[in-house]
């Protein structure tokens, strides 16, 4: 048995591929759940109805899925012009960081339509720093960024937790290390009366259509996508490797920058360290299950959003950790790996 | 001022630092041992958790701390064997298979942790590994309880080294996973399996990779917590670089960056108000940074490194 490279890649397998990657992980972990002792079937639909099954879940569920269709996207573009962008995790809290100093130290008293857009920028701004930081090292130096890259998250979060128990403290929250909160001219309107969803969905999606025009309309699109595809054929055609690496890097980080500002200007209103659950890492998971494809992002950061939310809700009422999201959702991208393989290969006799 | 240099000649500092390296030994010769094979294994850090928890679960279910270390052994053999299946013959993404695994290793021990154990307000406790204190020699000032007052995992974790570095520079076997590492089809071409060779390599490493991730559960503390590895995984591929790719200097980096966190804990105690602590605790993973900097033109990386093997394709 071997594999044999397709001619081209059926259109079919490219759209069943996520689908079969999804299916394959529930399955792996419906035997886990088994594994614990418990009714398969009723836990999938335990997630199911977590997730739909209220007014509040669905808000719930948008909720989360907003910041991970930015975080998602911030893999995507990066990964396509291959550049390793791990650092998502990081770039998402000096996003969220860098709103709560901006906003609380010179926003009070703006109104929301100045407020809102600069804080949003600032957060991009933040993240894309941090990204240039990796980047930079890796065309001045020649260090692999995936390694400087995971290894900076931990050094942002230590900086983020230092700022909030020093410079940025907030004095009235009884000793809890937490943000000083953000002016109310910079927080998102809500969607939902009583809910946590906030217009920062819509703005994900925007960037999502946005991020795809890009991606297949313009010259700074073409180019990082030649730059992924071969580097050295992009190279010989004329593309400034290193100008757009750096582009690249401003979109990628300004996205991760943005789903910690929003989710600060939407959600929370100040930082604290657990201000996200791992939106960076899943954020790659989200972009691999898209096979890359801005608007498939969406898509995937629903589905990644429904297992944690779903899960939450089903482990209140099961013996179930809820980690079992984390790891469906983790399994979808090893098996989302092996499909994508399967649109490129045949097996051959 | 003094105050600075006087944490030197404490014989704390010593005994910590083989004790904060243990563990990034044994993480950093399983990655070298993948990576000389051509395989980069960024699902190091999952399988260090995964080591330390499965390891520290044996014991708690009443196995020897010995079965701990060799549960943690098995596990992250096996968790290698499926990143060698994605890469070798599939020669899917290295980079993106092997965070899959961190991902994947790590959301499972902490589910896996969960189940076992449920939630209490103090995590639950196991015996650890005690001191194994060597007559004699430990009572020699500083470098007796640096030395040899240890646990027996990190004696085991230096003579891993000795025996690996052997082992690659020295054996016929050696020579077969260097040379897959270099250039897989004229591996080959010399009647090499790249691929067995490859399998081999990257399912020990991630044993070693387990048995490292257990040391933080069975000797230097004795309960687990989620996102206890903190990065350490992270921290061996760096030292993977600086120590270019070789066994012996894998174990001095390992030794030196212990060294560094090891001062940077007793400095915090001297400086601490000056200072905020999150500045101290920074300073591993800048220094693996710097580190990488430094080294990452010099060092001579194994030449099919990341680079799928398949037969019959170029």
């Amino acid at each position: 048995m071997r594999f044999e490279r397709r001619a081209h890649r059926p259109l079919i397998l490219v759209v069943l591929a996520p689908l079969f990657a999804i299916g394959a992980a529930l399955a792996i972990a419906g035997f886990l759940i088994a594994l614990a002792g418990a009714p398969v079937l009723d836990a999938f639909w335990q997630i199911l109805k977590g997730a739909f099954g209220s007014r509040l879940g669905i808000s719930e569920t948008l909720t989360r899925t907003t910041p991970l269709i930015f975080t998602g996207l911030a893999a995507a573009v990066a990964f396509r012009a291959r550049l390793w962008n791990i650092g998502g995790e990081g770039q998402f809290y000096m996003g969220a960081i860098g709103v709560a100093a901006l906003a609380s130290g010179i926003m009070a008293g703006w109104p929301p339509v100045a407020a809102i857009p600069v804080a949003m920028l600032a957060g991009a701004i933040a993240g894309m720093v941090t990204l240039l930081v990796p980047l930079g090292l890796r065309l001045r130096f020649g260090v692999d960024e995936v390694v400087t890259s995971l290894l900076l998250n931990f050094v942002v979060l230590l900086f983020v937790s230092m700022l909030i128990e020093g410079t940025l403290k907030d004095p009235l929250a009884f000793g809890w290390p937490q943000s000083v909160p953000i002016p109310e001219a910079a927080e998102l309107p809500e969607l939902m009366a009583r809910t946590r969803l906030h217009a920062g969905l819509l703005i994900a999606v925007v960037a999502a259509l946005l991020v795809q025009f890009v991606q297949a309309r313009t010259r700074f699109g073409m180019q990082s996508r030649a730059a992924g595809l071969n580097a050295a054929a992009a190279r010989f055609a004329g593309v400034p490797l290193g100008v757009t690496l750096v582009k690249v890097a401003c979109l990628s980080g300004g996205l991760a920058g943005l789903a910690g500002a929003i989710e600060v200007m939407g959600v929370k209103g100040y930082v604290t360290t657990d201000l996200s659950p791992g939106y960076g890492y899943a954020g790659i998971i989200v972009a691999m299950l898209a096979g890359l494809h801005p608007v498939g992002v969406v898509a995937a950061a629903l589905f990644a959003a429904v297992m944690f939310v779903g899960a939450d809700s089903m482990s209140r009422g099961m013996a179930i950790p809820t980690y079992i999201a984390d790891v469906t959702v983790a399994l979808s991208l090893l098996t989302m790996l092996l499909a994508l393989f399967f649109t490129q290969y045949r097996i051959r006799r | 001022m003094m105050e600075l240099f006087d944490i030197f000649a404490s014989a704390g500092l010593w005994a910590a630092v083989l004790r904060i390296a243990t563990p990034l030994i044994f993480g950093t010769l399983g990655a070298l041992l993948c990576e000389r094979a051509g395989v980069l294994n960024l699902g190091i850090e999952g399988i260090m958790t995964f080591g330390a928890m499965i390891g520290w679960l044996t014991v708690y279910q009443g196995g020897d701390l010995w079965a701990g270390l060799l549960a943690a052994a098995l596990f992250g053999g096996l968790f290698g064997l499926l990143h060698a299946v994605l890469t070798v013959p599939f020669g899917l993404s290295q980079h993106v298979t092997g965070l899959g695994i961190t991902l994947f290793a790590s959301s499972l021990s902490y589910y896996v942790f969960r189940l076992a154990v449920p939630v209490a307000s103090s995590p639950p406790t196991i015996e650890p590994f005690q001191p194994l204190r060597i007559p004699l020699l430990s009572d020699l000032p500083l470098l007796g309880p640096a030395l040899f007052n240890q646990t027996a995992p990190t004696y085991l974790a230096i003579a891993a080294a000795l025996i690996l570095s052997y082992i690659l520079f020295r054996t016929p076997l050696g020579l077969a996973v260097r040379m897959t590492g270099e250039n897989p089809h004229g591996a080959e071409a010399q009647g090499v399996n790249p691929v067995a060779i490859r399998f081999g390599a990257i399912i020990t490493g991630s044993a070693l990779m387990g048995v490292g991730g257990s040391f933080l559960t069975l000797s230097a503390f004795n309960s687990f917590f989620p996102t206890m590895v903190q990065g350490r995984g992270w921290v061996c591929i760096a030292l993977v670089v600086f120590a270019s790719w070789r066994p012996g200097r894998a174990l001095f980096g390992a030794l030196l960056f212990a060294l560094f966190d090891a001062y940077q804990l007793r400095l915090q105690t001297v400086v601490g108000k000056a200072v905020p602590y999150q500045v101290f605790l920074m300073i591993p993973y800048i220094l693996s940074i710097a580190a990488l900097a430094v080294m990452a033109r010099r060092a001579r990386v194994p030449q099919a490194l990341m680079q799928a093997y398949r037969r019959g394709e170029r």
